[in-house]
């Protein structure tokens, strides 16, 4: 039902018939200069374009959305709730960015300041036995899937109070206790891991679900298909979600995916999957493709492809120098920010007040700064314990 | 001086000063004006940044063009399989990985298919493919990009590896990998990249198999990997000050390896310590050591020493990362064990 929605929705605002007008000649682009391999700058900027109209078109046709409450199956709590969880991850990350220019966090570190609906609306559709696989960019999707910031903050500053006593960092985080499999610093590395994840609710007989989290970049490992095509075979109850922000750190996807007419969602059809496209900067839509595909997976439908279309506003990490993006580009991304365009939903739902959306996020910014207090008190790890957990 | 490497198109170079990541860089110009076939292939090579997470290929792109500065997908051991393809059928790529820790996603790639495709034709086919990566500890980029693996690809016979610790070695090595006509891997330290030393004029070509000894001394010789030098020195300038000598003898390349010049150092100060990143179980080290017995086991006055990372993931925080590592302290300490008892340094404990 909800999937006849979606397909309607997408068929109205047009984007079909823009993409295939932007491909007249069925290549992978029409702009593809065959003699260097590589996309024309124009042809860059208008396929930017075509991106950022396409969510654009999207984001028109569901402003004046009413009865959320309807349309989700969530009451006001939950939807509340949706909102706080992108404002934590808001917050958390911004403050995790000031924290690595200050030299508080080592190595490097990916935030995710533009992408929050997707982690929040597809955790949303999870259960806390759920299990997820997540990505160097994974902060997220811990909070999404209800990690506690404390414990995270912590750990980015390399404290013995951290998830993971200091020893992982920004790339590793888990949570065994709510189905975190881990972050990862290995683009692709995660996917093995949720399909066996998949794989043992089904041998165990339980009804629990695995999403994989992974990058329009990550659908290049060859794993992928490995593991797509095992998910399939066996009928596991795995979720391939993709977070398409068009870029793997400085390839654009035009550059580094061949796939026709960039429908990310059709590599599903390789494997005799369902894959549907969402928009990746609203949460609502988010959830309810994930929902849809979440209760296929536990109710023995087996796995799909779920694509959320999507940008990170800012750098693959902090430090980033941003040469490979034009500036000009981030702008139109910023004005679709899925955090106050719940927040004007809700309002215009009557589901709060706009007094309410900003005591939430009051609320959460008290709760980084909290949890930022406990990170800084807390102690460096006791190299006496060097080896501790080191089994072999 | 300088100006006597005429002839050679490549050869323009004077004398100068660089950082080991430009060092790197002048390498690949060089060889790619040299040589057409030669490319490089990478992620995030040609766009990012001008040319590499580390800078290395900075401005390949703008003066060899997209054909031979290639950014790949992130794939692999995609990417791994099409630069071998390329090598056999008369390319000579250069192949990045952007943390030596990603090579292991490639390992079939390499291991047997590269390794093993020269011998298994009937010596019918060339294999002249450089795999280049950097890896290493000191950073805080935790267990998953901080690994040292040098001695998984030793342990594939069909690999070469070097592992050049100062700018001069890394433009030398790196030119006489490219001109080999078997795989290499080309290991480089994350910590070294700003590094500055002195690049000697005109054609600069390092052979495989020929050690430097970097500092010479009477007491100790130390043969350190990547950082494990530039600590071995710091250790040396500490302990002159208590009369005992360092002799720091880098490898340059551990496939093929220079027993010759350990066993003659070995043979003048009677003691050795072998020193790197990785971890110590099954870690070269051991290698080295077995090789140092077979050669010079009549001059050794007490038992080799090894000093490795702990047989550990490589830690994120700092207090656990520093512990795990060697430290400049260690070598300080274990040469002062060596020499304890010894006319040198006699009241020592
Ligand atoms: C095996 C491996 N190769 C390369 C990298 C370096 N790397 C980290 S993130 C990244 C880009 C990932 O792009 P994408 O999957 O689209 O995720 P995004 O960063 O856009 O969230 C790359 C190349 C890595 N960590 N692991
Ligand atoms: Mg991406």
């Amino acid at each position: 039902m909800a999937d006849e929605k979606r397909t309607a929705r997408a068929q109205k605002d047009g984007t079909e018939k823009k993409s295939k007008a932007t491909k007249k000649d069925g290549s992978r682009h029409a702009d593809a200069d065959r003699s260097t391999d590589t996309v024309s700058a124009e042809g860059k900027a208008e396929a930017r374009r075509h991106s950022v109209e396409k969510a654009e078109t999207r984001a028109k046709a569901t402003a004046k959305r009413k009865g959320l409450r309807k349309l989700t199956g969530l009451d006001r709590d939950g939807l509340l709730g949706m909102l706080e969880r992108m404002m934590l991850i808001r917050e958390f990350e911004e403050q995790c960015a000031n924290l690595y220019r200050a030299g508080r966090i080592r190595g490097v570190t990916h935030t995710y300041q533009g992408q929050e609906a997707v982690a929040v609306g597809t955790c949303t559709a999870l259960r806390i036995d759920d299990y997820i696989t997540s990505t160097h960019r994974g902060h997220a999707h811990v909070i999404a899937k209800g990690g506690e910031v404390d414990l995270m903050m912590a750990e980015l500053m390399g404290k013995a109070t951290g998830y993971c006593k200091g020893r992982g960092g920004s790339m590793h985080i888990a949570d065994m206790t709510r189905g975190i499999l881990g972050a990862n610093g290995i683009v692709g590395g995660g996917m093995g891991i949720a399909v066996g994840a998949a794989l043992s609710s089904k041998m165990l007989g339980r009804d629990t679900v695995a999403v994989c989290f992974f990058g329009d970049g990550a659908m290049n490992q060859g794993i992928l298909h490995e593991v797509s095509n095992m998910a399939a075979v066996w009928n596991l109850p795995v979720v391939f979600l993709v977070e398409n922000n068009l870029y793997g750190m400085s390839a654009c996807l035009e550059d580094a995916m061949a796939c026709p007419e960039l429908d990310l969602a059709k590599r599903a059809d390789a494997y005799g999957m369902p894959g549907v496209t969402c928009d990746g900067m609203d949460v609502v839509d988010v959830y309810l493709a994930a929902k849809e595909a979440v209760e296929r997976a536990r109710g023995g439908g087996g796995p799909s492809y779920v694509v959320c279309d999507t940008y990170r506003f800012l750098g693959h990490h902090v430090g980033d120098p941003l040469s490979y993006r034009d500036k000009s580009e981030v702008e139109p991304w910023r004005a679709l920010d899925p955090i106050p365009r719940l927040g004007r939903q809700l309002v215009a739902d009557k589901l709060a007040t706009q007094a309410e959306v900003d005591a939430v996020d009051a609320a959460t910014r008290a709760a980084i700064a909290r949890a930022l207090a406990f990170a800084e008190a807390s102690p460096d790890p006791d190299p006496s314990n060097l080896t501790e957990d080191v089994f072999a | 001086m300088s100006g006597t490497a005429t002839g050679n198109a490549a050869a323009t170079g004077a004398a100068a000063t660089l950082t080991y990541v430009q060092a790197l860089n002048e390498a690949l110009r060089e060889e790619m004006e040299r040589d057409p076939t030669v490319f490089v292939m990478g992620e995030d090579i040609a766009v990012w940044g001008g040319g590499g997470v580390f800078g290395v290929t900075k401005g390949l792109l703008e003066a060899f063009g997209p054909e031979r500065v290639r950014d790949t997908p992130i794939s692999e051991a995609g990417f791994t399989g099409v630069g071998l393809g390329a090598a056999l059928t008369g390319m000579r790529p250069v192949v990045e990985y952007m943390y030596a820790d990603f090579m292991m996603v490639a390992m079939d790639q390499i291991a047997n298919q590269a390794a093993k495709i020269r011998y298994q034709f009937g010596g019918k086919a060339r294999v002249p493919l450089v795999l280049r990566t950097q890896e290493g500890a000191g950073r805080g980029n935790g267990p998953q990009h901080s690994q040292s693996l040098e001695a998984w690809f030793c342990h594939i016979p069909g690999l070469k590896v070097a592992i050049p610790s100062t700018p001069a070695d890394a433009k030398g090595l790196l030119k006489t990998a490219i001109r080999d006509d078997n795989p290499v891997v080309f290991l480089e330290h994350k910590l070294l990249y700003g590094k500055k030393g002195e690049i000697p004029a005109g054609e600069h070509l390092v052979p495989f198999g020929k050690a430097n000894v970097l500092r010479e001394g009477r007491h100790v010789t130390v043969v350190g990997i990547h950082v494990l030098n530039d600590m071995a020195l710091e250790a040396a300038d500490i302990l002159a000050a208590e009369g005992i000598e360092l002799e720091v003898v880098d490898p340059r390349t551990l496939v093929p390896y220079d027993r010759e010049t350990v066993a003659a150092s070995i043979r003048k100060t009677g003691r050795l310590i072998v020193a790197h990143q990785a971890p110590e179980r099954a870690g070269i080290a051991a290698e080295l050591i077995q090789c140092a017995i077979e050669d010079a086991f009549d001059y050794l006055d007490a038992p080799p020493v090894r000093l490795c990372a702990a047989n550990m993931p490589v830690p994120y925080a700092k207090s656990l990362e520093d512990a795990a590592m060697p430290q400049v302290a260690d070598i300080v300490a274990a040469a002062r064990r060596l020499m304890s008892g010894s006319s040198v340094v006699g009241t020592r404990s």
